[in-house]
């Protein structure tokens, strides 16, 4: 049954990757900005512009190109970079293992401080522990990524020169100088996410922390820590579990920022370069792969909820 | 000798030996590139960042030298005829590509007639050429139908396209569609395999490459290369880059915006300069074809308001990062004249505004608004023309929105424009024959498509003559006749301004940035 679950799931989010696939084309065959002006150069004139666009066939109608583009998914590629000529999946793929890197550190961080403080801050509600992570927590929802990750900069790179300024080393490297470059930028990325999870778990637990079986389980003798960590948490994982998943699209977004500041050469940076220069297939590859994403993160937590709830079927 | 001396002797050749060695084993060089290159296709784009890494893989027949004057480069000799119509050239010796093919005199013509076909100079030059061929393996011929005093200038062009020399069966493809193979005969080989576009371009000393003899200077002479490799590394935060610069992460951070540039030389371990004596030439372009710029009393009305000054105040309040010229030719220029120039006087704009007869149409400025220097300009400008008497509409967009908007010769209502604000690069605005901003031969001249006869007469004037003194003579005509046609209003000259690690010596600074001649100490 579970199976089925996920095999219809998977059938449901092809329709709507071809919505998004034909929103992304849409968008972009209307906004203004041509990349044929853009490499001829600021001193081209109008007809050499004219003459590079139509070499890039960006002059044919929308919806030959749109059906090219089709035809190029359905064969397993992304097209091509109007600028470098290389695969979009080529692209992407260069630029996923930094991006990755820093989402899954970024994540754990968030999850291994988060988790608990907000566990803490639920059993000690009221008290300054309480307070003091609720203001943390505003804090991080507050201040934005780029001015947190400039702070961290200064201070640690700059000032202390304990870490790197910016850059990353892939793992094959060696794990020290990959995770060096890679914790500044986590730090900076984790604010926002540890915020919203510690919030949504100290909430959940509060709901879960008021119910019998919890009194029971203190009146039977069991530990504070057991109690907190073993008996309210799972019961009250559903909802964190649900912000975890949802905060994948924040890391997305806010990776955006810390890749610039940090000058990781991830996805984040691949997208605004190609915005801004209108390379057309890599925006329309690169928003097509994270929709595919997205989807699969909701399949993900979809399917956790049935391990942690049995009261949950598909 | 005794065995005491001739131990020295071998000990001291042998330092000397490892220290030469060490002395050319220079390791990485980490630089930050002012941007990013579009295409590896130098021939058919005039955008500058392809021309800085076309420089660094291929090489050219002459180079202008920092007094900006062509000098042979591939070329070993040449002659010209008496009669000014035959030149031939004949190749270095030991020059050879990338691929370890010899560099040969079909080469050199090939890619001549690729680069002729995008660049106007090019143009000019096959215009006025006879034959073009390879005589033999190291020399080829260039027959002109009259004499023409630019030959040497064109084949020594430094500003994009430049005129680099690729193998034949590259060249001999159309330009309707960027080269897809790095094959170049210059001091460094471009390392494709480790490109990461908008990231990283790795380029490799090219152990084949045979530097003239002469000192570097400007783009000519020797370019020898220290280091084995260097690293362009794409740090769009111009604050991070500054910060990795400082602590040694990098070593040459390129166009450092000038809202850090006090920073930058406050900080130890780093030296700040400008690039070069050339700059970029800041400018207020106008579209001739729509009102209310179509109307020349507006457009000398906007000349008279604009103060050079102000307005790079409103970008920098560091002098020595710009230079008001108060002419169409940059101060560098041979050719520079503020001859009938007129200084900034808001009342007599505002006079010859209501002289014009202008009607209240709105003056649409288009602002790439995350440009800082552009977005600074445009705001300036709005008051400016406003405080004269015209209505203006500030229309914020990205650059590559302006780079298409600019393209459109309607009118407002169907997406026209009627200023954009722009800095090309200072070698295009030196002498009046490549002279883009005074180009006035209507649909051909860059955007605003000035429309002139005497100024097209004047620039065609200056290219049959090789009298010096006529062609100063003839540069100041076209600059008094441009102060009554106005197609673009010269606001100042902006040096980019550089920063790189104190213990890089040797460098050269011709108007684009070069990594042959530097080294570590």
């Amino acid at each position: 049954m579970l199976l089925n679950a996920i095999l219809k799931r998977l059938l449901a989010t092809v329709p709507v990757l071809l919505g998004v696939a034909l929103f992304v084309f849409s968008l972009l065959y209307i906004i203004p900005g041509d990349p044929a002006a853009l490499i001829a150069g600021d001193t081209a004139t109008p007809e050499e512009i004219a003459r590079i666009r139509s070499s890039l066939g960006l002059d044919r109608s929308f919806w030959v190109r749109f059906a090219e583009w089709l035809l190029q998914i359905l064969h397993g590629e992304l097209g091509t970079s109007i600028f470098s000529g290389m695969s979009v999946s080529h692209l992407i793929g260069q630029r996923l293992g930094p991006t990755l890197s820093l989402m899954s550190l970024t994540l754990v961080v968030a999850i291994v401080v988060a988790v608990p403080m907000g566990v803490l801050a639920a059993w000690k509600q009221g008290t300054m522990l309480d307070r003091l992570t609720m203001m943390g927590a505003v804090f991080g929802f507050s201040v934005p990524v780029f001015v947190v990750g400039y702070l961290l900069a200064y201070v640690f790179a700059v000032e202390l020169s304990w870490l790197p300024v910016q850059g990353y080393r892939p793992l094959s490297d060696g794990i020290w100088e990959w995770l060096r470059h890679l914790i500044l930028p986590s730090v900076a990325l984790g604010g926002i996410y540890i915020a919203l999870i510690a919030r949504i778990t100290r909430t959940a637990m509060l709901e879960v922390l008021s119910q019998d079986y919890v009194r029971t389980a203190k009146a039977k003798g069991l530990g504070q820590m057991n109690i907190l960590f073993r008996h309210a948490l799972k019961n009250a994982a559903v909802p964190v579990v649900t912000v975890i998943g949802i905060g994948v699209a924040l890391l997305i977004g806010g990776a955006v920022a810390t890749e610039s500041v940090f000058s990781i050469p991830g996805l984040g940076r691949l997208t605004v370069d190609a915005i801004l220069r209108r390379d057309y297939p890599i925006i329309q590859g690169v928003i097509l792969f994270f929709s595919m994403v997205y989807l699969l993160v909701n399949l993900v937590v979809d399917m956790l909820y049935v391990i942690l709830d049995p009261r949950i079927r598909y | 000798m005794n065995k005491l001396t001739k131990l020295v002797a071998t000990l001291g050749i042998g330092i000397a030996l490892l220290t030469a060695l060490n002395a050319n084993a220079q390791g990485v060089l980490k630089v930050r590139p002012s941007g990013d290159v579009k295409t590896l296709d130098p021939h058919i784009t005039s955008d500058s960042m392809v021309r800085n890494y076309a420089y660094m893989v291929y090489d050219t027949l002459f180079a202008m030298d920092d007094k900006l004057q062509p000098q042979p480069q591939m070329v070993d000799q040449w002659d010209r005829s008496a009669d000014g119509k035959v030149y031939t050239f004949t190749l270095r010796d030991g020059l050879k590509f990338h691929d370890g093919q010899s560099v040969t005199a079909a080469d050199a013509v090939a890619s001549i007639k690729r680069w002729a076909q995008k660049d106007g100079l090019g143009q000019q030059l096959i215009s006025h050429t006879q034959a073009l061929e390879a005589l033999n393996a190291k020399t080829f011929k260039l027959t002109l139908n009259k004499p023409w005093g630019l030959v040497l200038d064109a084949l020594a062009k430094p500003g994009a396209p430049v005129p680099f020399i690729m193998p034949a069966k590259v060249a001999e493809s159309s330009t309707d569609k960027a080269i897809d193979s790095v094959v170049g005969s210059g001091p460094f080989m471009f390392k494709r395999d480790e490109w990461s576009p908008g990231s990283r371009l790795v380029f490799v000393r090219n152990p084949n490459y045979v530097p003239r003899t002469e000192p570097p200077s400007g783009f000519a002479g020797g370019k020898k290369v220290y280091f084995d490799r260097v690293e362009w590394l794409i740090i769009n935060d111009h604050q991070t880059a500054l910060d990795a610069l400082r602590k040694g992460e990098l070593d040459v951070h390129e166009e450092i915006a000038a809202d850090l540039v006090e920073s930058a030389k406050k900080s130890s371990g780093v030296k700040v300069v400008n690039q070069d004596n050339i700059g970029v030439a800041q400018q207020i372009r106008m579209n001739s074809l729509q009102p209310p710029l179509n109307n020349a009393k507006v457009r000398q009305a906007i000349l008279r308001a604009v103060n050079g000054s102000e307005f790079m105040q409103a970008v920098t309040d560091d002098t020595s990062q710009y230079k008001v010229c108060a002419s169409f030719y940059v101060c560098s220029s041979p050719y520079f004249t503020t001859a009938g120039f007129p200084k900034p006087d808001l009342e007599a704009a505002k006079k010859l505004v209501k002289e014009s007869g202008y009607d209240g149409t709105p003056v649409v400025l288009l602002d790439a608004a995350e440009n800082a220097n552009i977005h600074a300009f445009v705001s300036y400008a709005d008051q400016v023309l406003r405080s004269i008497g015209l209505k203006t509409d500030v229309q914020a967009m990205d650059w590559a929105t302006v780079t298409s908007r600019r393209t459109n010769k309607e009118p407002m209502s169907k997406g026209g424009w009627s200023i954009f604000i722009s800095g090309p690069g200072g070698l295009d605005f030196m002498e009046p024959n490549s002279h883009l901003g005074l180009r006035s031969n209507c649909d051909k001249a860059w955007f605003g498509w000035p429309c002139d006869e005497q100024i097209e007469k004047l620039r065609a004037e200056f290219t049959e003559t090789s009298d010096a003194a006529k062609r100063k003579e003839i540069a100041a005509s076209l600059q008094r006749r441009a102060l009554e046609v106005v197609p673009y209003v010269p606001i100042a000259v902006q040096y980019q301004v550089r920063a790189y690690r104190a213990n890089l010596v040797g460098q050269v600074n011709p108007p684009a940035p070069v990594y042959w001649a530097m080294r570590r100490q």
